[in-house]
């Protein structure tokens, strides 16, 4: 007997271009004291589908078209908003994806956790902070009765997630809903916050629903996988099975796409190797490519490229970035924060270097640092056997031109006010590239093509394009000076892992067709594997080991390297038939 | 937090010299003076006993030192053109007027917008946001000179509710209120409707709802604080205008506040009049921009740790 029964719904957005069916007429059943996850992409209509059942879809532009949801004798689509209030926050709860914004800055963390308990007149306010304080605990918060009359901003990511999952968890809820939990959060914070999941859902035997982009966070988790595609859901099957014998060319493609530890390939499968795509009379048909199997064998193949290891582009050596802390504007500096304190490394010209480590390891100052973006503190930076660590605006601007960076977020860098052709002009124009404006055009056009964007996009706004669209952009915008050197600050780490498989792939092969050389920033190991040939580990603010990234992986001397790669989520097959034994 | 006042009071001072300072200066460079009128004085000896008995027959110099040396003692001087009165004296008998009219004008303002605006604001794209945004645009449109003989021509005139001028009783009050405070409501009310539409829409609203939190709960116990925070950064400096005085509204209703003193005194070159309100109003300024910060703080708690 399940717990929650969705029976074809259907939620559709009115919007002025017309109808966008978001879901699609799905079903699917949560079995009580089960996990279930559901999988798909930005778009796909997972998050849609839980803010149906939970009465969280703004109407208008969205409508419930039609389908049912039972709980425990209500259908959540049709009863009163009154009766769906007593039930949400009370026997379903939900943890949203972004714990920076998900709790409200203006509150006590104490006043937030303590909300559902005495709405839903469960405990009195004394009772009720008991609780919290002892549900704090029990997320793992420690000195919990301090800690509870904080503000949100004086806790890390991580730690407020916890706090959101302790919110959903006071009032003993019978179903969670988790809506990307630990996407935006750090790989190392995501192993612990899916592990303090897996606890809690053992301990209180509660059921989740646990929407995800990325399958490895299914395969530590989910008893139960639903594939969404396009508002629909593909394939739906018991973990084990959808690892094991994916039916359909879409859960293969997704399966495949993700860059894993002990793969070998060289340029990443993407959904569309698997997937075909047809409209027949405005219906999309799904079918598999049928060379699909030939066409992934191929990309193992691919060759690499052969990198002169006396050729070096870049030598940093002894660099440091100490910032200053004060206590007030007047008063003297308390101390000094040392963000990067003496790290040495060497980049081969062609080649990409990886840097890994969690927040605050110093591994973006690092890279802004050699850019000369924050001024350094000590030390040396060599580019092309120049020495150019702390050169002013001036002296830095003939070198903008080979040295670029990619940032992490491709929506809040891009203007919004400048068309895709602005934008990508105006570093040609800065520095004298193209003698007017038709050729400038012209090269922006060539330069959309080259990462894979059609040229009529280029009288558009960053608005109208997706997060994968708009970082093709950035790096379109990047090479639009040609330059020799990229830093990718976490340039894919917001990404879905469909479309990060793309962008991780464009890089690679703009690398191989203009020797570019990386340094490549990353908290994902995996990640930083595909892509990089050497590898320096970050922690507080020093390389605590570096050399062959193959090795580090294969034998990491550092117990903190160590920890990084045991975060990645495991999906093997293997691992899965273990867990669900 | 009584650091952050004490610290912000001190570096009042300097302000409040420069400013000082700026007022004497360019009062002074300004043409004509106090006691050129259109037939100028023609005996010298009346001229220079009149300019002796102010003090402005010594150097530049040493004017400005006593200037500064009486505004230490808070003594603003006596006014040039209300003879035998001090402009302390003047301020004080015509501030009470003008921040009586201020403080009808804000309440006015703060019952009208924030209600406008709030309304808007939760039934957004409807007829109950695009008719107060309209009407709201027409008041920040229509100035103030052209609202107030509006208002007494349709209510004291036609109606004969209220008395055209004057400043009497309670009744005198609602008109220049409604004048003044109406261009302030209008800004009030798009602001507060801003604010609460970029509250609204952000994550942790979505939480509330998700904890079975009514949606009354959802706007006053959620959204007010943050929706409210441009409101409180746009009624510093209307506050301190608005309890200054409009010299616009005073004069269009007769009341003897303020503000008429502020415009008259500039046409007379009435120097230290000027310097005095000028002060007066930069004083204002400085403080009810204190009590906003202050008031912000206290909404916003990511504002305490710094």
């Amino acid at each position: 007997m399940a717990i929650l029964e969705v029976e074809n719904l259907k939620t559709w957005f009115h919007t002025r271009d017309g109808v966008v069916k978001a879901v699609d007429g799905i079903s699917f059943d949560l079995a009580p004291g089960k996990i279930l996850g559901i999988v798909g992409e930005s778009g796909s209509g997972k998050s849609v589908t839980v803010h149906s059942l939970m009465g969280l879809v703004p109407q208008p532009p969205g409508r419930i078209e039609g389908g049912s949801a039972h709980f425990d004798g209500s259908d959540l689509i049709r009863c009163a908003p009154r009766e769906l209030r007593a039930i949400r926050g009370k026997r379903i709860a939900m943890i949203f994806q972004d714990p920076m914004t998900s709790l409200n800055p203006y509150l006590r963390i104490s006043e937030q956790l303590i909300e559902p308990l005495l709405i839903h007149g469960l405990a009195e306010r004394e009772e009720a902070l008991k609780k919290a304080i002892a549900m704090l605990e029990k997320v793992g918060i420690k000195d919990a009765a301090e800690r509870i009359h904080s503000y949100p901003h004086e806790f890390s990511g991580g730690m407020r997630q916890r706090v959101m999952i302790a919110m959903a968890l006071i009032t003993d809820p019978e179903v969670l809903i988790a809506d990307e939990p630990t996407t935006a959060l750090d790989v190392t914070v995501q192993a612990q916050i899916l592990r303090l999941l897996k606890e809690l859902q053992a301990d209180l035997g509660v059921s989740v629903i646990f929407i995800t982009h990325d399958l490895g966070v299914i395969a530590e988790l989910a008893d139960r996988v639903v594939v969404m595609y396009r508002g629909h859901i593909v394939e739906q099957g018991d973990v084990l099975s959808i690892f094991d014998q994916p039916q359909h060319p879409y859960t293969k493609g997704l399966l495949a796409c993700r860059p894993r530890l002990e793969s070998t390939f060289k340029v990443l499968p993407t959904v569309s190797d698997y997937l075909d795509e047809m409209e027949v009379d405005g219906q999309v048909e799904l079918s598999e490519k049928p060379d699909a199997a030939a066409h992934i064998e191929s990309l193992q193949q691919v060759a690499d490229q052969e990198i002169d290891e006396n050729d070096l582009l870049l030598e940093v050596s002894g660099l440091q970035v100490h910032f200053p802390e004060r206590a007030g504007f007047f008063s003297a500096p308390k101390g000094v924060v040392k963000a990067v304190d003496g790290i040495s490394f060497t980049v081969p010209r062609g080649s990409t270097l990886g840097l890994v480590g969690e927040s605050g390891c110093g591994k973006t100052t690092t890279g802004r640092a050699i850019l000369n973006l924050v001024a350094p503190t000590e030390g040396s930076v060599q580019f092309a056997g120049q020495e150019i660590a702390g050169f002013d605006a001036a002296a830095m601007l003939p070198l903008r031109k080979r040295m670029q960076i990619i940032f992490q977020d491709p929506y809040s860098s891009l203007n919004p006010r400048l068309t895709i052709e602005q934008a990508l002009a105006e570093p040609m124009a800065v520095h004298g590239i193209g003698r007017h404006h038709a050729e400038r055009r012209d090269r922006a056009a060539a330069l959309l093509d080259e990462v894979g964007l059609d040229a009529r996009f280029l009288r558009r706004y960053p608005h109208e394009f997706s997060g994968g669209q708009r970082q093709r952009i950035c790096v379109a915008r990047a090479l639009s000076l040609e330059p020799e050197f990229i830093v990718c600050d976490e340039a894919v780490s917001a990404m879905d892992v469909s479309v990060q498989a793309q962008v991780l792939n464009l890089l690679k092969e703009l690398q191989l067709r203009r020797n570019l050389t990386y340094i490549f920033i990353s908290h994902d190991l995996s990640v930083v594997k595909f892509m990089a040939d050497t590898m320096a580990v970050m922690e507080g603010g020093r390389i605590i080991e570096q050399g062959c990234a193959e090795e580090i992986y294969a034998n990491p001397s550092e117990a903190y390297t160590r920890r990084l790669i045991d975060a990645i989520p495991r999906d093997s097959v293997s691992f899965i038939r273990e867990r669900v034994g | 937090m009584w650091k952050l006042i004490a610290f912000r009071l001190l570096k009042a001072i300097p302000v409040l010299l420069i400013v000082a300072t700026l007022t004497f200066f360019m009062l002074r460079l300004t043409k004509g003076g106090p006691f050129d009128q259109e037939k100028p004085i023609q005996d010298e000896a009346i001229r220079k006993q009149l300019l002796a008995h102010y003090g402005m027959d010594k150097p530049l110099g040493s004017q400005y030192l006593d200037f500064i040396t009486n505004l230490a003692q808070g003594d603003l001087g006596p006014s040039f053109k209300h003879q035998g009165r001090q402009v302390n004296e003047v301020i004080a008998e015509a501030f009470p007027r003008s921040a009586e009219l201020g403080l009808w004008s804000l309440a006015v303002a703060m019952a009208l917008g924030l209600a406008a605006g709030l309304i808007a604001s939760l039934k957004k794209n409807s007829f109950l946001d695009y008719c107060p945004m309209a009407l709201a645009m027409i008041g920040i449109c229509v100035p103030t000179f052209v609202m107030g003989p509006l208002l007494i021509l349709s209510f004291s005139l036609e109606l004969e509710w209220f008395n055209a001028s004057g400043w009497n009783s309670f009744k005198d009050r609602i008109l220049p209120a409604l004048t003044l405070g109406g261009a302030y409501a209008a800004y009030i009310a798009r602001l507060t409707r801003g604010g609460m539409l970029e509250v609204l829409s952000q994550d942790y609203i979505r939480t509330a709802h998700a904890k079975g939190a009514s949606p009354a709960r959802v706007i006053l116990h959620h959204g007010l604080r943050g929706g409210l925070l441009p409101v409180v950064a746009f009624l510093g400096p209307a506050a301190a205008g608005l309890l200054a005085g409009s010299f616009v509204v005073e004069t269009i209703f007769q009341i003897p506040g303020l503000g008429r003193h502020f415009v008259e005194a500039a046409f007379n070159r009435d120097y230290t009049m000027v310097t005095g309100t000028v002060l007066f109003f930069a004083t204002l300024i400085i403080l009810f921009n204190l009590i906003v910060d202050v008031v912000q703080i206290w909404l916003n708690p990511r504002l305490r740790s710094t």
